[in-house]
């Protein structure tokens, strides 16, 4: 298995190099103008300049190469000199990949994005598993009751309406008819006591609520499918045959075996967690990180855009190796050596 | 055992007018048509017939392990130790599966938890009916492993399913029907997925466990041959109902129903020389959509009569312990007639 790890984590080095190249070549040969948005009375003169000073003017390789070691080399030592506080080597003249648009370091940008999205789209991730799995679970065991069909009819509701149906339309009930919940998300908001606490509870409820129920009707669907699978295999009726409760029956035999495809369903489903929320992010007015992406992609700012979609690749990767290996671990016929 | 002191006992297990019935997309399948018979302790009852002949239905009926639906036990009465199964609760069933009744299934490939250990798997009964803690539960599960003949068992039993072979498998399915001493052994095709080899072995720890523990025996078999190495009784199935029953020797040399007779001359005998060509049960068997109204074999048989497409031949008892449901007998058919069928 650690052998198989490091070939695997080897094999990614070459694979998320192309990934980059490919993303890097594909934006700049998107008609993109860095100077589009700025007033026109600019001259092009000084347009052409300012092209010059992102450093446009050099050939296409050598910009390439620059993000790379911005990207690769300077940013994790810079990283590594924050945590500890100290300077490694020139850490004054160090270049970093940098936003055209604010000029601010786009790591930094990102890393200013980062809590929000994770506590609301991965909290909402988290919420969506947690209301899948029994639901499917107890459908399967249930086939056909009416809860089976109420859980399907659900689950064809949330997986069918788009989310930003949905957030738009609990905006309109909760926040303008009801007036329960805010209709915007606050960054600013800073959890010091009781009352933060409940604001913060209140203005994540709906956007989490909104993606908890998309990706629950996808789980839920998956763990309903696997446990169908399971509970007619052979060994379900030794188990029986055994004496032994329904409880250990469903909940250790089937449960096991049906998890090990779902596990790796929702492992694979990670980075969209990260993608696919650009949408609830834009509706909620959550300044998270799909919102960071599309300034970056309205404002042609290449170096974020670029950054970005990256990390986006990378997760892809790997969390494609992490379902590999989770199926390796839960999965005891599957051997990688 | 010799066959006067077995039918003196009082049966273990007692099975009456059994009727399992599947609901399907596209009808009713009768599988299961009022079924009898019963087990002595320490009785090894034979059952024999095709394949589709409601064997396997008949044996999962009597301790509840079909899925109710499609399955439904219509009628019936199975006695276990002066209880009836059928109509206990699932709580004091699941009592009785695994501690008195063992089970052991056709198929050792999917039979067994392909993500549990075999020690986990040969624990969970013995810590679920005999309350043993892991270290006695571990102990007891190298034990069973060992009586089945699985060599080094300790170390085994943290391996998975697929690291064994099928016959081994099918082994562990033993050990972990003999987990609990039951009193009632069920085997379903247990030797057929195993070479000629491992199932003499296994027929003859079979043979061992019987005059040790004195456990009644179901073994349910195509193969007559090793029927007549090891069975007390015979019980020959035909369309989901019982057709013939009789203790061995008898059977063997006095069959009287024409399937049985039918099936006893497809035996391949060493006596008979190489002249006698393997014979086939011509025909197919019936469709089973509904409750047989006449006799099931009528169409494959060679002694049908109108009696036999009017009404479904009852069970009868002929002589001691031998029961036959046929309108025809061999003893006043035509012998001249009779010599080459
Ligand atoms: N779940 C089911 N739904 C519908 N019909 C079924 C089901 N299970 C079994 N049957 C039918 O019941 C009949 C008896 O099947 P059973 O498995 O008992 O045969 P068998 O005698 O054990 O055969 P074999 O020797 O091949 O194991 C068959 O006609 C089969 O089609
Ligand atoms: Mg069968």
């Amino acid at each position: 298995m650690l052998n198989f790890t490091i070939r695997r984590l080897l094999f990614t080095i070459p694979t998320l190099l192309l990934i980059s190249l490919i993303i890097f070549l594909l934006l700049d040969l998107a008609p993109n103008d860095p100077t589009g948005n700025l007033p026109l009375t600019i001259p092009a003169e000084v347009r052409e300049q300012i092209r010059k000073a992102l450093g446009l003017g050099d050939p296409i390789y050598v910009r390439y190469y620059r993000w790379l070691v911005q990207f690769f080399v300077n940013e994790p030592l810079n990283l590594l000199g924050e945590w500890t506080h100290s300077c490694i080597g020139d850490c004054e003249n160090r270049l970093r990949v940098t936003s055209w648009a604010t000029r601010s370091p786009v790591v930094d940008l990102i890393a200013e994005r980062m809590p929000q999205t994770l506590w609301v789209v991965g909290l909402s991730y988290v919420v969506g598993i947690l209301i899948a799995v029994p639901i499917g679970v107890y459908s399967a065991y249930r086939q056909y009751s009416w809860f089976d069909q109420l859980g399907t009819f659900i689950s064809m509701i949330g997986f069918s309406v788009p989310t930003f149906f949905t957030g738009v339309l609990m905006i309109v009930i909760f926040s303008v008819q009801l007036r329960w919940f805010p209709s915007i998300y606050d960054t600013t908001l800073r959890v010091t006591d009781w009352s933060s606490l409940g604001a913060q509870i209140r203005q994540m409820a709906m956007p989490v609520f909104v993606l908890a129920l998309y990706n629950a009707a996808q789980i839920s669907r998956f763990m309903r499918a696997s446990m169908l699978d399971n509970l007619n295999q052979d060994y379900v009726r030794t188990a029986r045959a055994k004496g032994l409760n329904e409880r250990v029956v469903v909940l250790v035999h089937v449960l096991r075996n049906s998890l090990i495809p779902v596990v790796t369903v929702i492992a694979l489903g990670v980075p969209q967690v990260f993608g696919g929320a650009i949408i609830t992010e834009q509706v909620f007015k959550v300044n998270g990180l799909g919102q960071l992406l599309i300034i970056g992609i309205q404002g042609a700012d290449i170096p974020l855009v670029q950054t970005l979609t990256f990390i986006f690749a990378v997760l892809i990767v790997l969390f494609n190796l992490i379902a590999d290996i989770l199926y390796g671990i839960l999965d005891p016929r599957i051997r990688y050596d | 055992m010799p066959d006067g002191a077995i039918s003196d006992l009082v049966p273990i297990l007692d099975v009456k007018g059994l009727k399992t019935v599947f609901s399907t997309r596209s009808g009713e399948v009768h599988a299961v048509n009022s079924v009898s018979f019963d087990l002595a302790p320490g009785e090894l009852l034979g059952v024999v017939g095709e394949s589709g002949s409601g064997k396997s239905v008949t044996m999962m009926s009597l301790i509840g392990l079909l899925p109710q639906p499609p399955a439904e036990i219509r009628d019936g009465s199975v006695i276990f130790e002066g209880h009836d199964i059928l109509q206990m609760s699932a709580d004091d069933l699941r009592d009785i599966r695994g501690r008195e009744i063992g089970f052991v299934f056709q198929d050792p490939m999917t039979s067994l938890n392909p993500v549990f250990t075999i020690g986990f798997q040969i624990m969970e009964p013995l810590r679920r009916h005999m309350g043993m803690n892991r270290a006695a539960a571990r102990e007891r599960a190298i034990e069973l492993l060992e009586l089945v003949g699985i060599s080094d068992p300790g170390p085994r039993l943290s391996d998975y399913p697929h690291q064994f072979s099928g016959g081994m498998r099918q082994r562990v399915m033993i050990a972990i029907a003999l987990a609990c001493d039951p009193k009632v052994l069920i085997a379903d095709e247990p030797t057929t997925a195993l070479d000629v080899t491992i199932q003499a072995q296994i027929l003859e720890l079979v043979r061992d466990l019987r005059q040790k523990l004195g456990m009644g025996i179901i073994w349910i078999t195509h193969d007559l041959g090793v029927i007549a190495g090891i069975a007390d009784r015979v019980m020959v199935m035909y369309g989901g109902q019982v057709v013939e029953q009789a203790p061995v020797h008898e059977l063997f040399s006095n069959p009287r129903h024409p399937y049985t007779r039918a099936l006893l001359e497809t035996l391949p005998s060493i006596a008979g020389g190489r002249s006698k060509r393997l014979r086939t049960i011509e025909g197919q068997p019936p469709a089973l959509s509904a409750q047989p109204t006449s006799c099931p074999f009528r169409a494959r048989c060679a002694h049908a009569m109108a009696v036999c497409a009017q009404k479904n031949p009852p069970i009868e008892r002929l002589a001691h312990r031998h029961d036959v449901a046929c309108f025809w007998s061999p003893d006043n058919a035509d012998n001249a007639g009779e010599a080459d069928a």
